[in-house]
C-alpha cells in the first residue's frame, strides 16, 4: 500500500498508457472483455488519482517529489550547486487538483462510451486512443519538467485528433481534424520554441530549477509570449477559439467532455508558467489584465455564438469555450493584483480553479445530454427535435440541472464558483463583474432556448427514447456531483480548492525549494 | 572555422516561412508542408543551442581525450520533437487524403463547412 502511495504519479500515467496499447488486443477478444478491461483500467486510475490526491491534500497541498529512475535527481558539481537533471514529477494542490478533475471526467466519460457504442462501429479505436489521452493529460498536470510538459502535451494533440477524426467515414471529422491538428501543431511548436529559448539561457529544463534563475530579461519575455500564446491556443480563449466548437461539437459525445479536460490541462499550464515559472519577475499587473481581457472576449463572444447556434452539440460547445472565460477571469484578477496580494485576489483565484472542477462536471453532463438527445432523435438540430420531455423525463432533468448549473443558477455548483468570481472581478473593476453576470444570464437564455426546442411541445413519434443504464449512471454521477458542490461548496473550497490556490497563490518558493533544497 | 549566428538566423528563416505558408497558402498539403517548415526551424534551433565549435557527438564510448563535445540535451530534445513531428504530419496528411475523398478538392475556401 505505501508503495503504491509513493508510486502514484507514475502509476496516473503508467496505467492508462498500458491500457491505450493494450485495448486493440483485448478486443480482438470482443465487446465484454474490451469493457471490462477499459472499465478496470478507468476505475484503477481514478483510484489512483484519487488516492494522490488524499495524499497531497492530506498534508495541506505541499508540493512532492516523484523522481523517475532514481532516488535522488541531483548532479552536484564542483562548485557545490546541485544542478536537477533527471526528470521529475512535482504534485502540489493544483497539480493534484486537476489530476482529481481528470479522473472525473475521464471515468464518466468511459463508462458513458460502453452503451454509447454498442451499436456502432469503432468502439476499440476510440476506448485505445482515450486511454492514450488519459495519460497525456495526467502528464501535463504532474510532470516538473517544461520538456515533458511539451511531449505530454503533444500526446494529447495527437490523441485527441485521433479521437475527433478517428471515424473517418464521417465528412465534418475529417475537416475538424485537420484543422484542430493543424492548430495544435503550431501550438505545441510555440511551446518547443520558448523552451529552448529558456534552455538556451539558463541550461535546464527543470521548472523549479528554471523559476529559481529566471531573471525577465527580454528573451524571458519573448518565451513567454511563446508559452503564452500556444497554451491559449490550446486552451480555446478567444481570439484563438477557432477550432474549439469545431473539436467539441465533431467529437462523440463522450469524448467531447474529455476534449474540455485537456483544454483546462492547457490552462493549468498556463497558469503554472505564470505564477510558478515566472512568478514576480514580470509584470504582472499587464500579464494579468491581458488575462482579463482574453476573459471577457471569451466569455462574451462564447455566449453570443451559442445564442445563434441550431445545432445542439455546437451550441453546448460554444457554451464550453465561454466557460473557459471564467476560469481565466478569475486567475487573470486574481495574477493582476497578485504583487499587493489582498484578500479579493485570493477570493477570485479560488473562484476560478474551482470553476475547473465545477465547469468539468456541468459541462460533461450536457455533452451526455447532448449525446442521448442525439441518439434519440437522429438529428442534431435544434428545430427538427421537439417534445422530447414526454418520453425522457429523467434525461430532462439532467439537462436542466446541468443547464442552470452552467449559467450559474443556485443552488448548483456553477453558482458557487461564479459566485466568488462575480465578488472578486466586482472588487477589482465592477465592469468585469457586469459582463460576466450578463453573459450568464445570455447563457441561461440560450438553454431554455435549447430547452423549449427540444424537450417541450408535441409528443413525437420514431424516437429511440429509451435511455440505457450505461448512459444514465454516468449522467447520474456527474449530476450528484453538480448538486452536492452546489449544496456543500464551503467543504470542497476549504479542503481542495484552497490548497489549489495556494500553490499557486504563495506555492512559487516551496515548489523551488523542494528541488533545490532550500537554496 | 566559426560559422557564430547563421544556425539562428536559418532556423529563424524556417519558422517565418513556416508561418507565411500556414497563414497564406490555400492548399491543405501546403499547409502541412508549412507546418514541417516550423518543425524543422525549430529542431534546428535546438540543435545549434546545443553546438559548440569544433565539438564532436557526444558518446563517451571510445570517445578521443580531451575532445570538446557538444551539448547532448538538445539533441535528445531535438530527436523527441522529430518523433513527434512524424506523428503529426503523418495524422494531417491523413486527414488530408479523407478530405480530399469527401470533398474531391484540397483547397481550403472549399473545405469549410463548419462555420458560425
Amino acid at each position: 500500500m505505501i508503495a503504491l502511495t509513493n508510486h502514484a504519479p507514475v502509476l496516473l500515467i503508467a496505467i492508462p498508457l498500458l491500457g491505450a496499447f493494450a485495448v486493440p488486443l483485448i478486443g480482438k477478444l470482443g465487446r465484454g472483455a474490451r469493457n471490462t478491461f477499459v472499465g478496470l483500467i478507468a476505475l484503477i486510475t481514478a483510484a489512483v488519482a484519487g488516492l494522490l490526491a488524499a495524499t497531497v491534500f492530506g498534508q495541506g497541498g505541499a508540493p512532492s517529489l516523484y523522481v523517475l529512475g532514481g532516488q535522488g535527481f541531483g548532479l552536484p558539481l564542483p562548485s557545490g550547486l546541485n544542478v536537477p537533471i533527471r526528470i521529475i514529477f512535482e504534485i502540489d494542490g493544483m497539480g493534484a487538483f486537476m489530476a482529481l478533475i481528470t479522473a472525473l471526467v475521464t471515468l464518466t466519460g468511459a463508462f458513458f462510451s460502453f452503451s454509447y457504442w454498442r451499436n456502432r462501429s469503432g468502439g476499440t479505436l476510440f476506448h485505445s486512443l482515450l486511454m492514450l489521452l488519459t495519460a497525456g493529460i495526467f502528464g501535463m498536470e504532474l510532470t516538473g519538467d517544461m520538456f515533458n510538459f511539451f511531449v505530454f502535451l503533444e500526446i494529447t494533440s495527437i490523441a485527441a485528433c485521433g479521437l475527433i477524426g478517428f471515424r473517418v467515414w464521417l465528412k465534418h471529422s475529417q475537416e475538424a481534424g485537420f484543422k484542430v491538428m493543424a492548430l495544435y501543431t503550431l501550438s505545441g511548436m510555440f511551446v518547443l520554441l520558448a523552451v529552448g529559448l529558456l534552455y538556451g539561457q539558463y541550461g535546464g529544463l527543470n521548472i523549479a530549477y528554471l523559476a529559481s534563475v529566471i531573471t525577465g530579461s527580454t528573451i524571458d519575455i519573448v518565451a513567454l509570449g511563446l508559452l503564452f500564446t500556444g497554451l491559449a491556443l490550446k486552451a480555446g480563449a478567444v481570439p484563438l477559439h477557432m477550432w474549439a466548437p469545431d473539436a467539441y461539437g465533431e467529437a462523440p459525445a463522450p469524448m467531447s467532455a474529455v476534449l474540455v479536460a485537456n483544454s483546462q490541462a492547457s490552462l493549468y499550464g498556463l497558469f503554472r508558467i505564470l505564477f510558478t515559472l515566472f512568478g514576480l519577475t514580470i509584470s504582472v499587473a499587464t500579464l494579468g489584465w491581458m488575462l482579463i481581457a482574453l476573459a471577457l472576449l471569451t466569455i462574451f463572444v462564447g455566449v453570443t455564438m451559442a445564442l445563434i447556434q441550431s445545432d445542439i452539440k455546437r451550441l453546448v460547445a460554444y457554451s464550453a469555450v465561454s466557460q473557459i472565460g471564467y476560469m481565466l477571469l478569475g486567475v487573470g484578477v486574481g495574477l493582476a493584483v497578485s504583487v499587493a496580494k489582498p484578500d479579493f485576489g485570493f477570493v477570485a483565484m479560488q473562484g476560478g480553479i474551482f470553476h475547473m472542477l465545477n465547469d468539468a462536471a456541468c459541462i460533461g453532463l450536457l455533452f451526455f445530454v447532448s449525446g442521448v438527445v442525439i441518439r434519440a432523435t437522429g438529428t442534431r438540430d435544434l428545430n427538427r427535435m421537439g417534445g422530447l420531455a414526454h418520453s425522457m423525463k429523467w434525461t430532462s432533468i439532467l439537462f436542466i440541472i446541468g443547464a442552470f448549473a452552467l449559467a450559474g443558477v443556485p443552488p448548483f455548483n456553477g453558482f458557487a464558483s461564479k459566485f466568488l468570481i462575480y465578488e472578486a472581478a466586482f472588487k477589482l473593476s465592477p465592469f468585469l463583474a457586469v459582463v460576466a453576470i450578463l453573459s450568464s444570464i445570455l447563457l441561461l437564455a440560450v438553454f431554455v432556448k435549447v430547452f423549449q426546442a427540444a424537450f417541450l411541445g408535441t409528443r413525437q413519434e420514431g424516437l429511440e427514447s429509451d435511455v440505457p443504464m450505461g448512459m444514465m449512471i454516468p449522467m447520474v454521477a456527474l449530476a450528484l456531483v453538480v448538486i452536492v458542490f452546489g449544496l456543500f461548496p464551503g467543504f470542497f473550497v476549504d479542503k481542495i480548492v484552497t490548497p489549489a490556490a495556494n500553490a499557486l497563490w504563495y506555492g512559487r518558493d516551496a515548489y523551488i525549494d523542494l528541488v533545490l533544497g532550500g537554496g | 572555422m566559426s560559422i557564430g549566428n547563421l544556425p539562428f538566423v536559418v532556423a529563424a528563416l524556417l519558422v517565418v516561412f513556416g508561418i507565411y505558408a500556414f497563414l497564406f497558402k490555400r492548399n491543405l498539403i501546403k499547409l502541412v508542408i508549412g507546418i514541417s517548415l516550423v518543425e524543422t526551424g525549430v529542431n534546428l534551433f535546438l540543435v545549434s543551442l546545443g553546438y559548440r565549435t569544433a565539438g564532436i557527438a557526444p558518446i563517451y564510448t571510445f570517445a578521443p581525450e580531451a575532445e570538446r563535445m557538444v551539448l547532448p540535451t538538445p539533441q535528445a530534445l531535438t530527436l523527441t520533437s522529430i518523433v513527434i513531428g512524424l506523428a503529426t504530419t503523418a495524422l494531417l496528411l491523413s486527414f488530408a487524403v479523407f478530405i480530399h475523398r469527401h470533398y474531391g478538392t484540397l483547397d481550403v475556401r472549399k473545405v469549410k463547412e463548419l462555420q458560425g
